[in-house]
């Protein structure tokens, strides 16, 4: 109590002692004023002024990070718009080479049935002319007058009736020539299908031939705008990135499922191979680590098939061997793979082994009734399936490569971009917390002065008596002088 | 992009060197020293010692070690190891090693005999001798008695004795007819052997009666 009570200066009296102690405060804060403002600006301004200067550089950082970030993406962007649109062309060579080559003969054989239908139908043209002759003797001998003559009359019956037989004949003539005519006309008809259906045949495979141009098109129109750097093709190729990331990450994922399967059908029995005994670490068997390193030259073996396939292009020296040694390259990776699946199918069949002679022991141990032994071909179901598991699954872990490098090559993107966010982000702050400071420094101000009002009053009235004092001294001088 | 290509294969190359190269650390291993009582008062017990046998055999794993010993009238002695085996890293051998130890034990059990005194300090001085022989990491004397030491005059065992780092466990400890008239015996001699115990080094002392929960063994409290 005593040594709560020892600051005050009258200890019988604790109002005047704070008073006294207030005023005391006080005065020794007025008479400190001028320094404790310099100190509140100095603090203010080291504080801030680090902070904006380091929030200044940030955004300079951060622009210099995105101005990276956009040249590797449209390179990358411009490298596989290239590989894409040289894939096209190759197809076009292909379909070119596979269609086109063909077409002067295509085009001979069209113009021979043309030729031949020409001829066809020339010959369908030809219809036997009347006899011109007749019709004017027939005239001539109809304008003959019979006078009631027998013998003319005689005579005009004979002419009639050889007319007759002339007209009959000539009608079975015509009769006969249109129906070689039509005769020609049906033979027509293979030569107009042959002929349609290589038109066709034509039509298809120009109708495939402007579709590949028209992505060709595409192709290169996206190509242009990569090469003049629009905002439009740095747009699409980061949106392009997140999807790609997103979708790689995806599959990824499900193929960890898949390898975690893997690992579960071979870690028991690599136990057998390696021994169960030996532990890595407190809780790592080094048969765990021996299946897992499996697991991994299975993803590396088929990371080395893809690539040597030319589907993925993590490394480019694999790419750019020569044919004959990337074919080598295949066929060993491809050696190895399935080696690896046979040697995995055949653990998962150790493991079902293992796993009967474990049951085996426990039920002999524990003086149990054996279980219905299942020779059947219901209880061998477990066993081949999970050799086929064995077997399948290295190759479909091998096709892991594919969403890796997607995934290699878009998170380069996606985390520029998080990272130039981030940057903006503490750039942002930083500067947030630089006028804080400022500000803080200026309210300290503020806040001193209202602790030491009262002298800051008092000086203001001495102030203003001391202005009174010299305007009153000044007043009659100056009046003197109007006077004069 | 070269580099990426080198550090995966390096680290490829570095696991399957870690695989193939590692050394046999018994660290991870367990080794257990079962104490069996066949003094008259607990011989007859014996039978349940299979099971705690046969659980022992179906939890422990390739690589970890087992001894059987009979505590009788001085039992620090090899000759009354009656199985002992450290089984083989490969489970189809361990599994075989576990079927010969399960016919050895069952084969003594069937012909044991009754021993006039009780020597658990020979048997559990002769258990720490084996469990620090094996290297394993977790080190257990099962002991399958009723825990009343008896001596002839001859034997010797008034002096303090080492189980460092070794968890000691009795198991299915019977009350005797005097423990029934005053219990204070039975739970005297408990906290009497959890002393000396204790005294010695071990790390854990721990007393299992119900023999479904026998995989309290294993289990530290």
């Amino acid at each position: 109590m005593r040594d709560m009570n020892s600051w005050l200066a009258l200890p019988d009296n604790s109002a005047l002692s704070v008073l006294v102690v207030l005023i005391v405060a006080m005065i020794v804060l007025y008479a400190a004023r001028v320094p404790m403002h310099g100190l509140f600006r100095a603090s203010g301004h080291a504080l801030g002024g680090p902070m904006r200067l380091g929030a200044r550089w940030l955004a300079g950082v951060a622009e210099a990070m995105k101005l990276r970030n956009r040249a590797v993406l449209l390179g990358q962007g411009r490298r596989e718009t290239g590989q894409r649109v040289e894939r096209e062309f190759e197809r076009i060579g292909i379909l070119v080479t596979r269609d086109l080559q063909g077409y002067p003969t295509l085009q001979r054989r069209i113009l021979e049935e043309i030729t031949r239908v020409e001829e066809d139908f020339r010959k369908c043209g030809e219809v036997p002319p009347p006899p011109p002759d007749w019709v004017e003797a027939v005239a001539a001998v109809a304008e003959i007058k019979t006078g009631g003559g027998e013998v003319v009359q005689k005579i005009l019956v004979e002419i009639r009736d050889s007319i007759e037989r002339i007209h009959d004949k000539a009608i079975a003539e015509y009769r006969r020539a249109y129906q070689t005519r039509h005769g020609i006309l049906e033979g027509f008809m293979p030569y107009w299908r042959s002929l349609d259906t290589t038109m066709k045949q034509v039509d298809t495979k120009m109708a495939h031939l402007q579709e590949s141009a028209a992505t060709v098109d595409a192709q290169m129109e996206k190509y242009k705008k990569i090469v003049a750097k629009t905002s439009e093709a740095e747009t699409t190729l980061t949106n392009s990135s997140y999807t790609q990331f997103t979708i790689s990450i995806i599959v990824l994922w499900i193929a960890l499922g898949g390898a975690f399967i893997n690992f579960k059908l071979i870690a028991l029995p690599m136990s057998e191979m390696v021994g169960a005994g030996d532990y890595l670490t407190a809780s790592l068997r080094t048969s765990e680590v021996a299946a897992l390193v499996i697991i991994l030259l299975e993803a590396s073996m088929g990371l080395f098939l893809l690539e040597s396939l030319r589907i993925t292009h993590l490394f480019p020296r694999i790419a750019n061997l020569n044919d004959r040694t990337r074919r080598r390259m295949i066929w060993i990776s491809l050696a190895l793979l399935v080696t690896l699946a046979g040697i995995e199918a055949a653990l998962a069949l150790m493991r079902d082994m293992l796993i009967a002679d474990k049951q085996a022991l426990l039920q002999s141990l524990a003086s149990a009734p054996a279980a219905a032994s299942g020779d059947g071909w219901i209880s061998r179901i477990p066993t081949a399936g999970q050799m086929i598991l064995g077997f399948m699954l290295p190759f479909a872990l091998a096709f892991v490569a594919i969403p890796l490098e997607s995934f290699i090559h878009s998170a380069r993107t996606v985390c520029g971009v998080l990272a130039v966010d981030f940057v903006y982000t503490l750039g942002f702050v930083l500067r947030v917390l630089g006028n804080l400071v400022r500000l803080a420094s200026r309210v300290l101000l503020h806040f001193y002065d209202l602790l030491i009002v009262l002298p800051l009053m008092a000086e203001q009235l001495v102030k203003s008596l001391r202005g009174r004092e010299q305007r009153v001294k000044a007043r009659p001088l100056d009046a003197t002088n109007t006077r004069a | 992009m070269f580099n990426r290509a080198f550090l995966a294969a390096m680290l490829t190359a570095g696991l399957t060197v870690a695989a193939a190269g590692c050394v046999d650390s018994r660290s991870q291993a367990n080794a257990v020293y079962v104490l069996v009582d066949t003094s008259g008062t607990y011989a007859n017990e014996a039978g349940k010692a299979q099971l705690i046998i046969n659980y022992l055999l179906g939890t422990l794993q390739p690589g970890d070690s087992l001894a059987v010993a009979r505590v009788k009238s001085r039992s620090f002695s090899e000759k009354d190891i009656v199985a002992k085996a450290t089984f083989d890293s490969r489970p189809t051998q361990a599994n075989a090693q576990k079927r010969v130890f399960r016919d050895q034990v069952g084969s003594f059990l069937q012909t044991v005999q009754g021993s006039a005194y009780t020597d658990i300090t020979g048997g559990m001085i002769q258990g720490a001798e084996f469990l620090n022989e094996t290297g394993a990491g977790k080190k257990t004397i099962l002991i399958f008695s009723d825990m009343q030491e008896e001596l002839d005059k001859v034997t010797v065992r008034n002096f303090p004795i080492s189980l460092k780092n070794i968890r000691v466990i009795a198991v299915n400890v019977t009350k005797l007819n005097t423990d029934n008239i005053d219990p204070r015996r039975y739970l005297g001699r408990l906290q009497a052997w959890q002393k000396r115990v204790e005294s010695a080094g071990a790390s854990e002392w721990k007393v299992i009666n119900d023999l479904e929960r026998l995989d309290a063994i294993f289990t530290k409290s």
